[in-house]
């Protein structure tokens, strides 16, 4: 069950320097420890603003944000929040740092001042974890897309985090990489992790518990993901996933109760035939 | 007369230590007027065996015959082969360098010696084969949306009036009406008598589209065979990057309980046999 907020916006604007109009325009959202939010809207909608205030790498123009009970505009605490804060970005050449994938891991634990056997504990269990254990020694750069985006998730899982901010983490990975990467997800959220998802893709909307949609700087719609797919969908512009295609049309042809998530397995079982 | 690749291997950087083996022993066969899906994960071997179709590569052993003629070292033919077989690569888009639509389109058939009326013939043929509006022939082709831009490169290659058509991750980059409207193209340039070959991981849609599909993991064939027997195989024997669509896992699902119906449905077909069950 939800406990207290890690993560609390109250009327939060962020203006970038030099920019005409404010990325984000008043934005609530409250986010409970071992809650897994899918964060979804259209580009320039402001999701990733919001993804970078919560880790205080940005601070609001106006309003306040604070996580884990901290006013992020107080420096006292920035250390305690980006600790606890795992904030993950789209491309991963953008946050390896290390020539051989071990190192890359370790470079976090190493600047939190960790015995050397701390280190190597957290760099095989998060090299597990995204099933890169064989990968090492390997060198960084030798990596295909999608175990570069794994290792920049093994460098942030390194840190032993609360919360894990993932801003379109997903983008290079295969199907089937994608697939394995969200059920990693999933079993580190059930073990108590907190996740924020940006994400364009419906499908990863689906695996979370809750669904937010940002728009024009602000919490347009917040909600659970059955209630998300059973009507709100539509009223967004977003692609539609194969999944929610057949749930649309057997609900409409009454095949299926409404009120499900649509995966296969649930559509299956309230079939009414 | 068909492609015809025969237990084709090849190694990268052969008798290195960095030496990788891409291929193993494959063999398959491309007829004309027939849509043929290569599938399998990154790295399985699709675009090095996409090259070996137009000799760009030449088989390490094995034999690649198009139309009766051996692609070999040296040989005079393999200018015929390479004409013969259009092969579009992943992104073409990538590599405009013209400065209009029309001298995007004209540049292969110039460089093979058409020219005059003749030329301008085969840019309208190739620009009306992909649905291209003439009136952007003048238009930069930079300055066109991402399915133009795919058009245009397809139109290139197609100009060059090629018997086969090899197309690497063809659909990589567009919506779901890009993706929807390239593959009613390749329908229709199939239906023209052509031999399509499409290189993709989206199982989806050579599921739904292709007559044959070819599986490839880590350079080997593992099966090959109708979408329905793919689809079959794939249900009971995992392979590696490939994830079984929705909508076939939800057939199974409905065989499972008795209804009658094939694994690589449409909804609208999935939506008809529900009816009948229903009664």
């Amino acid at each position: 069950m939800p406990q207290k907020p890690i993560f609390s916006l109250r009327g939060v604007y962020y203006s970038y320097p030099g920019a005409s109009s404010p990325a984000l325009r008043g934005a609530d959202l409250e986010v409970a420890q071992e809650e897994w939010v899918a964060l979804v809207g259209a580009n320039g909608s402001g999701k990733s603003t919001l993804a970078k205030l919560c880790n205080a790498l940005l601070l609001p123009t106006r309003g306040v944000c604070a996580v884990l009970g901290h006013d992020t505009t107080d420096h006292a605490f920035a250390e305690e929040i980006r600790a606890n804060v795992a904030l993950v970005f789209q491309n991963p050449e953008d946050q390896i740092v290390a020539s051989i994938v071990g190192e890359d891991v370790a470079f976090g634990p190493e600047n939190l001042g960790l015995s050397s056997d701390e280190i190597r504990a957290r760099v095989d269990k998060s090299l597990a974890l995204v099933g890169l254990s064989d990968k090492r020694r390997a060198a960084s750069h030798s990596l295909s897309g999608g175990q570069k985006q794994r290792l920049a998730l093994a460098g942030a899982l390194a840190l032993n985090p609360k919360a894990l901010i993932l801003d379109e983490s997903t983008s290079m990975l295969d199907p089937e990489g994608r697939d394995s990467f969200l059920r990693c997800l999933g079993e580190l959220n059930k073990r108590g992790l907190t996740i924020i998802q940006i994400t364009h893709r419906m499908e990863e909307a689906i695996a979370a518990s809750r669904i937010v949609v940002i728009d024009k700087g602000k919490v347009a719609w917040d909600g659970l993901p059955v209630d998300f797919f059973s009507g709100e969908y539509a009223r967004w512009n977003f692609e539609i996933p194969p999944e929610v295609a057949l749930y649309r049309e057997l609900a409409s042809h009454g095949f299926i109760a409404g009120g499900i998530l649509p995966t296969v397995e649930k559509m299956l079982e309230s079939l009414c035939l | 007369m068909p492609i015809e690749i025969q237990n084709v291997s090849y190694t990268y950087n052969s008798g290195t230590s960095a030496a990788y083996e891409a291929l193993s022993d494959i063999s398959f066969t491309v007829e004309r007027g027939e849509w043929i899906a290569i599938v399998g994960h990154t790295g399985s071997g699709k675009s090095t065996l996409a090259q070996h179709m137009n000799a760009l590569l030449l088989p390490q052993s094995g034999s690649v015959t198009v139309d009766g003629i051996k692609s070999r070292e040296k040989s005079k033919e393999l200018r015929t082969v390479r004409r013969k077989v259009g092969l579009v690569f992943q992104y073409p888009e990538q590599q405009f360098f013209a400065e209009t639509v029309r001298e995007e389109i004209a540049f292969a058939p110039s460089n093979w010696g058409v020219s005059g009326d003749d030329l301008e013939r085969s840019v309208l043929d190739a620009a009306g084969a992909v649905g291209l509006d003439t009136a952007l022939l003048e238009n930069n082709p930079f300055a066109l949306s991402g399915g133009q831009r795919r058009r245009v490169a397809l139109a290139s290659i197609i100009a060059m009036r090629p018997d086969y058509l090899v197309l690497d991750e063809p659909t990589a980059g567009l919506d779901a009406t890009g993706i929807r409207e390239l593959s009613s193209l390749l329908g229709r340039i199939r239906d023209s008598g052509l031999g399509v070959v499409q290189i993709t991981h989206d199982l989806q849609s050579a599921l739904t589209e292709s007559s044959r599909i070819l599986v490839l993991e880590n350079g080997r064939c593992v099966t090959s065979g109708t979408p329905e027997e793919i689809a079959s195989y794939l249900l009971d024997n995992p392979v590696r990057g490939l994830l079984i669509p929705p909508l076939v896992r939800f057939c199974a699902g409905l065989r499972a309980r008795g209804v009658r119906i094939n694994l690589t449905s449409g909804l609208p077909e999935v939506l008809a046999r529900l009816e009948e069950a229903r009664g």
